[in-house]
């Protein structure tokens, strides 16, 4: 088996605060081969994001990486790089799209030069070249006019459109790696499914990477060949896409699945909601971080911390849960 | 039949804005029987909220006719549109831009009784803590504390009892749960339920969502720039949708199972035209697939299926 790509080994992401110590990204470990696509699942402030902006090295200055931690991404390993050496790397090598096109592009910066902005500064491109560059990445996004479009500003451009341009401008050093954070959720679901047929397509024509980030188990299902689904800071269940939903284990992961609203149920149904809310990161459960609102969770739960365990089936498929669901089984009932 | 509660007449929502008149509503009729929750279902800009905000006087329309039970709203004076709104009531997408950061919860449901006029400080304080119980919340602790120490969920938990405290008949939910995370957007669906049955309410909802709205409404109203495409109960429309603009929508919904690989959507890529200058005839026909040219030239009107819906399409996708 060839190298991976990308791999995470015990990543953790701490911020300080006034209130102590945040555990936004506790132990986090997952390895991506190259080509692969992963989504990468969870709820508000479970840390998708954070993790996200852990590899891209976009922290503030109040996070904190512990010891122990290790993010090697094609065979550098980025946390023991300096600034300089790990921006060579990790700028033109990876590239990254934020949830609101409007605030992550520059309002007062020409899309063109904001597409090729990235090649002059690692490749030294010339203008001229870039704006030619420019021009036939706008194309290949999907921009209609892209010879205007490139001398535009973002606000002449629609929600839809300015999410095409930051795809533009994440493929100009050619990465090998994408991550998209919420590229979609901005957007309407009919402008939605465009923007995720593009980036799925230029995944496989420039055999790319991509993450992508999603709290959508709809968008994951139909597009990404692997899952990891996070809750709290940590992942909680991975593995192939088919096996994750089919053979389901971690509590969490079902709960999540059984609470979406689903075109094909009858109407009024009682949705099976999650009680509660999710756990304070500052001094979260001394067990499984589900434990407080998973309906199977006993004193084994709320005293250790599950750990990842393989399933029968695929050991690819990961999951760290006390009392993992019987995948034979198609429904149970709340012990 | 239960009887029409809210009846809604060629309503008409223009704004002047400096590159011209926006046609965000345009000449809109529904009904709303007593009981029923009706869902408005577009994409952004195609005027739901505007028709939800109209039917609440927020602001006034530009023209049409809305009334309450008989009550002409648009007509009503401002004191007389005072006394009305106790009975039509609205919750907000941004659960926590909509509360008083400086307010306590308590005087934040408490409120509207007091502008009614309703009840003493005693009677309504226990009124709020019975309201803060059916919601869900813990009075003792939630009473004396202000929006910013609850989350997202809590706080529309919060709206709800606001908007309840005066025993509406009608509650307008406009995009209730798109700020919230699946497992809190079930937990509110379920309590919008509990909260209609219990009070006997008449909903109008709008959400950009058709999963959600297939969870909760009984019919379901799809606008596409200030117009209505298609009505009908949620059964039909989803099902087997007449107009090709709902066809649309419904593919376009990402499936959570990994056996279904997704399908292109039916319509033709590109931006919603401007509400300024609307397309001629049909305004969905430059994105519509099956469009043709009496499309352009003619506006097609609402006109009913044998089944009972009611859609605007010269070429629509079941027989009529």
């Amino acid at each position: 088996m060839a190298a991976p790509l990308l791999e995470l080994t015990n990543v953790s992401t701490h911020f300080h605060s006034p209130a102590g110590r945040v555990r936004a990204v506790d132990g986090v470990s997952v390895s991506l081969e190259a080509g692969q696509t992963l989504g990468l699942v969870g709820e508000s402030g479970s840390g998708k994001s954070v993790l996200a902006r852990t590899i891209m090295g976009l922290l503030p200055s109040y996070a904190e990486i512990p010891e122990g931690s290790a993010i090697t991404f094609d065979g550098h390993n980025l946390l023991t790089m300096d600034r300089k050496a790990r921006r060579a790397i990790s700028g033109p090598g990876i590239g990254m799209i934020f949830q609101d096109p409007m605030t992550s592009l520059n309002p007062v910066m020409k899309i063109g030069q904001q597409v090729y902005e990235g090649m002059r500064h690692h490749f030294g491109t010339s203008k001229a070249a870039g704006r030619e560059r420019a021009i036939e990445l706008l194309t290949e996004v999907g921009i209609p006019q892209p010879d205007v479009r490139v001398d535009q500003f973002p606000h002449q451009l629609s929600g839809g459109m300015r999410q095409r341009v930051a795809i533009a401008i994440a493929l100009a050093c050619e990465p090998k790696l994408l991550i998209a954070d919420e590229p979609t959720t901005a957007l309407d679901v009919t402008v939605q499914s465009g923007i995720l047929d593009l980036l799925q397509r230029e995944q496989r024509d420039r055999g790319m990477t991509l993450i992508l980030i999603t709290h959508d188990l709809g968008v994951v299902a139909g597009r990404c060949d692997q899952v990891a689904v996070m809750y709290a800071g940590g992942i909680v269940e991975t593995g192939s896409t088919r096996s994750l939903f089919a053979r389901t284990r971690m509590r969490y992961t079902q709960a999540l699945l059984d609470s979406i609203p689903r075109l094909d149920r009858p109407p009024h149904e009682r949705l099976k909601s999650i009680g509660g809310r999710p756990p304070n990161l500052i001094t979260p459960p001394p067990g499984c971080r589900f434990a407080p609102r998973c309906a199977f969770a006993d004193a084994k739960c709320e005293a250790g911390i599950p750990p990842m365990q393989a399933d029968e089936a695929d050991s690819t498929h990961r999951f760290a849960c006390w009392h993992p669901r019987d995948p034979e089984q198609a429904t149970e009932e709340v012990a | 039949m239960s009887q029409v509660l809210l009846d809604v007449r060629d309503l008409v929502v223009e704004f002047p804005t400096r590159k011209g008149l926006v046609q965000a509503v345009s000449g809109v009729s529904f009904e709303l029987r007593r009981g029923e929750t009706l869902a408005l279902v577009g994409e952004s800009g195609c005027g739901k909220s505007t028709t939800a905000r109209a039917v609440m006087q927020l602001p006034r329309p530009t023209s049409g006719h809305i009334s309450l039970e008989g009550d002409d709203l648009v007509a009503a004076g401002k004191r007389d549109l005072r006394r009305l709104r106790r009975r039509f009531q609205m919750i907000f997408q941004n659960p926590i831009a909509s509360l008083n950061p400086r307010k306590r919860i308590s005087e934040i449901i408490e409120k509207p009784l007091k502008i009614a006029g309703l009840l003493d400080a005693e009677k309504r304080r226990q009124a709020v803590e019975e309201l803060l119980e059916t919601v869900g919340l813990d009075p003792a602790v939630a009473m004396d504390k202000r929006p910013h120490e609850f989350s997202g969920g809590q706080c529309q938990r919060i709206s709800i009892a606001r908007a309840l405290i005066l025993e509406p008949d009608l509650l307008i939910c406009d995009e209730p749960v798109s700020a919230l995370d699946v497992s809190i957007q079930a937990q509110i669906l379920n309590l919008l339920e509990d909260m209609k049955q219990r009070y006997d309410l008449t909903m109008l909802f709008i959400s950009h969502d058709l999963a959600v709205v297939r969870n909760v409404a009984d019919r379901v109203a799809v606008m596409y720039l200030g117009r209505f495409c298609e009505v009908g109960t949620s059964e039909r429309l989803f099902d087997n949708p007449a107009h090709p603009y709902t066809r649309a929508l419904l593919s376009a919904i990402p499936v959570p199972d990994p056996t279904v690989t997704p399908k292109p959507i039916e319509m033709i890529q590109g931006d919603l035209p401007s509400p300024i200058s609307p397309p001629s005839g049909c305004r969905f026909r430059t994105r519509c697939p099956v469009a043709s040219d009496r499309c352009a030239a003619e506006v097609p009107q609402m006109r009913d299926l044998p089944d009972g819906r009611a859609v605007a399409c010269h070429h629509p996708l079941i027989g009529g």
